[in-house]
């Protein structure tokens, strides 16, 4: 059960999960996803934690966080998880939610000219694709 | 068109001929800072009797795959690129960097699998023949099970002798299972490599653990850590040499290293290079398939003393 | 998806004008801007906004197909597509449903050509959003030019700067990719650049040239030159109507004769 019921709130969380394909819902909260995350060190809130917080409807926080941009779809969690949550694809559609309101994580302009020069194109692609609208 | 050797009915007679001819997928990477990939993939499996036949035509792969449900336009550059495959008159085709491999695999499952969206991806893409998933995407590994590696074995020139390699698959060959190559997270197949090659496989907890992936553009200090993480526990457990198919993680783990180096002093490096580097080693080629040079973290000097090379 | 689809936008040029006074009779609907305007079918759409009672002050230039600055869109009655053309080049149809687009505003990247140090990023370096491109070949759909334009960016990401040049060799810059791309490139400007790079680093200095530089500057025709000055207006003038054309000569006495 959602604490905020109906609003905005709902509605996000609703198009997070058509976005991802995931019943959010499911999520039991038994950690894997974070135990297991490379990432999980660097990110405001671990990716249970986001679990947590969108079947709580705290969208705003969730947001704020930097979760879904430091997420590296290595899909770690995705395997791990008992109850089959493909929780990478829950981040790719936070990130979807944002960059279809045309803003940017990732300013390619911005990266200095020398690490362009040696950067592999595979990782500016990628970049690209995962942050840029 | 190339007639026949891209089909199943005659693949055998060219296996038996000495000489299969597979399309060839580059992808971007492999033309550029991976280019010692791209020459000793194409030479050492030359040796077991496989010619790439680069695309003509091809587009990067799209990586990395969408995993939005709705968002079918990132799946388009892979379609595309199978579609050029069965225009070249074959119906399987080899990506040796692990990225393009799932990215291209998970495209195509998506179309097999969903009939809805291959509708609308056919229906964008106009101008192109429809395709239904009848391109089969294949990695190296996967030609490895099929020759055998009794093939592999008897290529070997100068055995490895000991050699202790740690066969880094990263993520994209092992998640997620519809793209893996093998069932679990443990396909095994590098380390049926390193010993056919002569090489002894080391185990450690960061096999088939991410190295940071893309995030080297926009934060490279994570990307870092995990490199020192991954070397040092490389090191740790005695290897001598990490090995990859991923233009990517060659390059975080390399790369990384040296930026490590300057950070924590007491930092011990070890040399990363492809799979199939060691294969064109093993198989006694020449300095220029195996192409040792590109590295940030030196390889020769361990393959010299070691009189390999 | 190829049945129900008929060619790209059919390209009559001005050919259609000699039967000018066949087709004077026959006259058609285009919406210009939205506004309905019965013009002579067989007019070129530059000509037909003109007989609209429309007068350039952008979007025309050379009116001969080489210089790009006739970039326009249409869409047909009843058809989805989004079509583009040079307005110098392609007839009207009925029902057509046009707009010219009198500039094209892209960023050119500042470098100066002679301090670049070429690699393969070379290109990304100067034009990061390449790598944004998701292949969906609406650049090349696009093209009045017929060039092969998602290729020759796809092969700009992977640094093969030669391939890039060869390809989109006969690229007008007229700008209508630029303005479809979802990835936003600027390809015209990314080719232009790839092209300098080739003339400059990678293709071979013709040997000819460099004998006809010599002679230059050895002074060779400083004599035919102050000639030229001192001729009168009408007289270059007519040097330069009989002027011999590679191949336009032999063309001209070969039409002659039949
Ligand atoms: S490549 Fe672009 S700018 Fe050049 S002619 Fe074609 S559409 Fe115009
Ligand atoms: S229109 Fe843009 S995104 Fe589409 S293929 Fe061309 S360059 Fe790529
Ligand atoms: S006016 Fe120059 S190309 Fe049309």
């Amino acid at each position: 059960m959602r604490v905020k019921v109906g609003g905005e709130e709902e509605e996000i969380v609703a198009k997070v999960e058509e976005i991802s394909g995931q019943n959010i819902m499911l999520c039991y909260q038994c950690g894997q996803c974070s135990a297991s995350c490379p990432m999980a060190d660097y990110m405001d809130l671990i990716p249970s934690r986001v679990m947590k917080m969108l079947q709580l409807g705290m969208v705003d926080d969730v947001f704020k966080a930097n979760t879904m941009w430091i997420c590296a779809t290595c899909l770690k969690c995705s395997v791990m998880c008992p109850k089959d949550i493909d929780v990478a694809a829950v981040m790719e559609a936070l990130r979807q939610i944002v960059l279809r309101r045309n803003e940017e994580y990732l300013s390619l302009g911005k990266i200095s000219k020398d690490r362009i020069e040696e950067l592999p194109q595979i990782a500016l692609i990628a970049s690209a694709r995962k942050m840029t609208p | 068109m190339v007639g026949g050797v891209g089909r199943k009915e005659d693949r055998k007679t060219a296996y038996d001929a000495g000489m299969m001819k597979i399309a060839y997928y580059p992808g971007c990477t492999l033309k550029t800072t991976a280019r010692s990939f791209e020459k000793s993939v194409i030479a050492s499996y030359r040796v077991l009797g496989i010619e790439y036949i680069e695309l003509e035509k091809w587009t990067c792969c799209g990586t990395y795959f969408s995993l939005a449900k709705d968002d079918l336009v990132h799946h388009i550059a892979s379609i595309r690129n199978l579609i050029r495959v069965k225009e070249a008159g074959y119906d399987r085709v080899v990506a040796p960097c692990s990225m393009c491999y799932n990215t291209l695999k998970m495209a195509n499952e998506e179309v097999r699998n969903d009939e809805e969206k291959a509708y609308r991806i056919n229906s964008f893409m106009d101008e192109e023949e429809d395709y239904r998933g009848d391109v089969e995407v294949l990695h190296p590994f996967d030609l490895l099970r099929e020759v055998g590696m009794d093939r592999v074995r008897g290529a070997v020139k100068k055995p490895l002798e000991g050699l202790k390699v740690m066969p880094y698959y990263g993520c994209m060959l092992v998640r997620p299972e519809i793209a893996a190559l093998g069932k679990g997270e443990l396909p095994g197949i590098m380390e049926d490599l390193i010993k056919a090659l002569g090489g002894v496989p080391v185990y450690t907890p960061y096999n088939i653990e991410c190295c940071g992936s893309y995030h080297v553009v926009s934060n490279p200090d994570f990307v870092m850590a995990r490199a020192r993480d991954i070397a040092k526990k490389a090191v740790m457990e005695g290897a001598e040499v990490i090995i990859t198919s991923c233009p990517l993680c060659h390059y975080n783990l390399d790369r990384m290293q040296l930026e490590a180096k300057r950070k924590w002093k007491d930092f011990k490096e070890i040399p990363a290079i492809y799979f199939s580097q060691l294969m064109a080693i093993a198989f006694g080629l020449g300095k220029k398939d195996i192409a040792l040079d590109g590295n940030y973290v030196d390889p020769r000097p361990l393959f010299e003393a070691k009189g390999l090379v | 998806m190829k049945d129900g689809v008929g060619a790209k936008g059919k390209k009559v040029a001005n050919t259609a004008m000699n039967d000018e006074a066949e087709e004077e009779k026959k006259k058609v609907t285009i919406y210009i801007m939205g506004k309905a305007y019965e013009v002579p079918a067989g007019l070129t759409i530059m000509k037909a906004v003109e007989y609209a009672g429309f007068q350039y002050i952008r979007g025309a230039g050379c009116r001969a197909g080489f210089c790009g600055a006739c970039a326009t869109v249409y869409r047909k009655k009843g058809d989805y597509k989004l079509y583009t053309a040079l307005a110098c080049q392609t007839a009207v149809e009925d029902g057509m449903y046009l707009t010219q687009l009198p500039f094209v505003p892209a960023n050119k990247a500042k470098y100066d050509i002679e301090k670049i140090e070429v690699s393969p990023n070379t290109l990304i370096k100067f034009y990061p959003e390449l790598v944004r491109c998701v292949s969906c070949n609406t650049c090349t759909k696009s093209c009045p030019q017929d060039l092969e334009v998602m290729y020759y960016i796809q092969a700009a990401i992977r640094g093969d700067i030669e391939k890039v040049a060869k390809l989109s060799f006969d690229c007008i810059q007229c700008g209508l990719c630029a303005i479809r791309c979802p990835a936003e490139i600027a390809h015209y400007h990314v080719a232009q650049l790839a092209r300098r790079l080739y003339g400059k680093y990678m293709s071979p200095t013709p040997k000819h040239l460099l004998e006809r530089i010599k002679e230059i500057e050895s002074g060779k025709f400083d004599r035919e030159m102050e000639e030229i000055m001192k001729m009168s207006i009408e007289k270059i003038k007519k040097m330069y109507a009989e002027r011999d054309i590679e191949g336009a000569t032999e063309a001209r006495a070969k039409a002659e004769k039949d």
